[in-house]
């Protein structure tokens, strides 16, 4: 099926068999491997994608349903190639990652809770990053991050969302 | 972990929507997609035909008709969960619904998915039977309605007609007086499958005595269920009357083991819980009164 996805503010027509998973298009299709393959059947939150501002599981999606759907993943997260975003920035300070696997989809959540809320509690945090498993850190140099990127964003002026600003 | 091959449809009317499930018995509803979808990678289900109902608009929304709030089958439920309305009329179904899976699953998460899905551990499905909500389906019938004790026969094994789409489900407001509502449940992860949780509302007159009392156990077993105990009616629901009652509600109450939890660490769990999700609904009643 041909299906037009708009991914990073870039849209691709892409042929799909209604069976791939938004995940398995956006990495073999659209050639993003930033999403990360863990449990494909919706429990690791590793392949977490924002899918017009919601984060959800890239896993549980077939790519023929996001036709039109604004979806950002974790290059979008950079303001330009090869940069990092303040919350990725923010992961790298606090040590908020080690094998790194489950970090996109961290970081994902992380933005679906910020730009709701830029003054999470530490309790907000735990529940936005609640469905994402990581097996490295522990969760509480991740927690730290999202409460100094927090930090970061009230503290700043420039645009939440790179894709805003392009 | 990839699904098998299937054809997919996305109609644009609930009748187009109703014609394709009709067409073809082994043709599947997708609506969220948060259950059906990991059992399509496992395998477990394998669908011809998957009728993408999740943007059609007349399944979507909350509003209010009569003495019901009416839920539409593919309201996400997060939408829910934000929903004034929700909050206000249905305080056991608000109380409820930040324990149904995680965020990013809610987002996509439909409340008709979760009824339809029939799992023994659904929070919506233990609310709309502590409640006696309705639920709503179309088919070749023409409308028809559920009660949940109609509804709900055993793990994914429902009343569902064959067919059928689920349009709403229809949950009764509110009862006049200070109203509180509790819900607790034990999961090895918060938002994961429990293995056991209760659901409780209460009703105080102005006195703090207590008019009417609900309370109902989920996951414990096949099917959510409304338990008894109408007997704390009349009384100040101290800890004591909620424990006695709790006790005698729960006993012969059906308990599964697996590999999660044993039948008898369940039934303890259920009345534990099913005691603090009184307590909580009594203490919010109480502080409905002093505002």
């Amino acid at each position: 099926m041909r299906t037009s996805l708009r991914v990073n503010g870039r849209t691709r027509e892409v042929e799909v068999e209604p069976r791939m998973t938004l995940l398995d298009a956006l990495r073999d299709k659209c050639g993003l491997k930033g999403t990360h393959a863990g449990c494909e059947h919706g429990v690791c939150g590793a392949c977490t994608v924002l899918v017009d501002g919601e984060a959800v599981r890239s896993c549980l999606m077939f790519a023929v349903q996001c036709d039109d759907m604004e979806i950002t993943t974790v290059e979008g997260m950079a303001p330009e190639e090869g940069e990092l975003g303040m919350i990725q920035d923010s992961f790298c300070e606090t040590h908020g990652l080690q094998c790194g696997y489950c970090t996109p989809g961290m970081v994902i959540a992380a933005r679906a809770l910020l730009e709701k809320n830029d003054e999470p509690t530490d309790h907000d945090i735990r529940e936005a990053i609640s469905g994402n498993i990581c097996r490295c850190t522990g969760y509480g140099q991740i927690v730290e991050a999202i409460r100094l990127a927090a930090k970061r964003l009230r503290e700043s002026n420039v645009a939440r969302s790179p894709e805003a600003a392009r | 972990m990839k699904a098998a091959p299937f054809e997919y449809i996305r109609p644009a009317s609930v009748e187009e929507a109703r014609a394709a499930l009709g067409a073809d018995p082994d043709s599947r509803v997708l609506a969220g997609g948060q259950t059906l979808v990991p059992m399509l990678a496992m395998r477990l289900s394998r669908p011809s035909v998957l009728v993408d109902v999740s943007r059609l608009a007349d399944l979507r929304g909350i509003e209010e008709s009569g003495e019901r709030v009416v839920i539409r089958a593919a309201t996400r439920q997060a939408e829910a969960l934000r929903s004034d309305l929700v909050r206000r009329e249905v305080p056991l179904l608000a109380a409820a619904l930040p324990h149904v899976g995680h965020p990013p699953t809610r987002a996509r998460g439909t409340v008709g998915g979760s009824v339809a899905h029939g799992d023994p551990s659904a929070e919506i499905s233990l609310a709309a039977t502590v409640l006696g909500a309705t639920i709503h389906f179309l088919s070749d019938e023409g409308e028809e309605e559920f009660a949940p004790e109609d509804f709900f026969f055993g793990p994914t094994v429902t009343a569902a007609p064959m067919g059928g789409l689920l349009t709403h489900v229809a949950f009764p407001k509110r009862p006049k007086g200070r109203v509180g509502a509790g819900f607790r449940e034990v999961a090895s992860r918060r938002g994961d499958y429990a293995f056991a949780s209760a659901g409780a509302q209460v009703v105080l007159d102005g006195d703090g005595s207590c008019t009417e009392a609900r309370l109902g156990i989920g996951s414990v077993g096949d099917a959510p269920v409304a338990v008894d105990v109408s007997e704390l009616a009349g009384g100040t629901l101290s800890q004591q009357d909620i424990q006695a009652a709790v006790a005698e509600a729960l006993e012969g109450l059906d308990c599964v083991d697996d590999l999660h939890a044993t039948a008898t660490y369940r039934r303890r769990a259920a009345a534990r819980l099913a005691e603090q999700a009184l307590a909580e609904a009594r203490d919010a009643a109480l502080e409905e009164g002093a505002q």
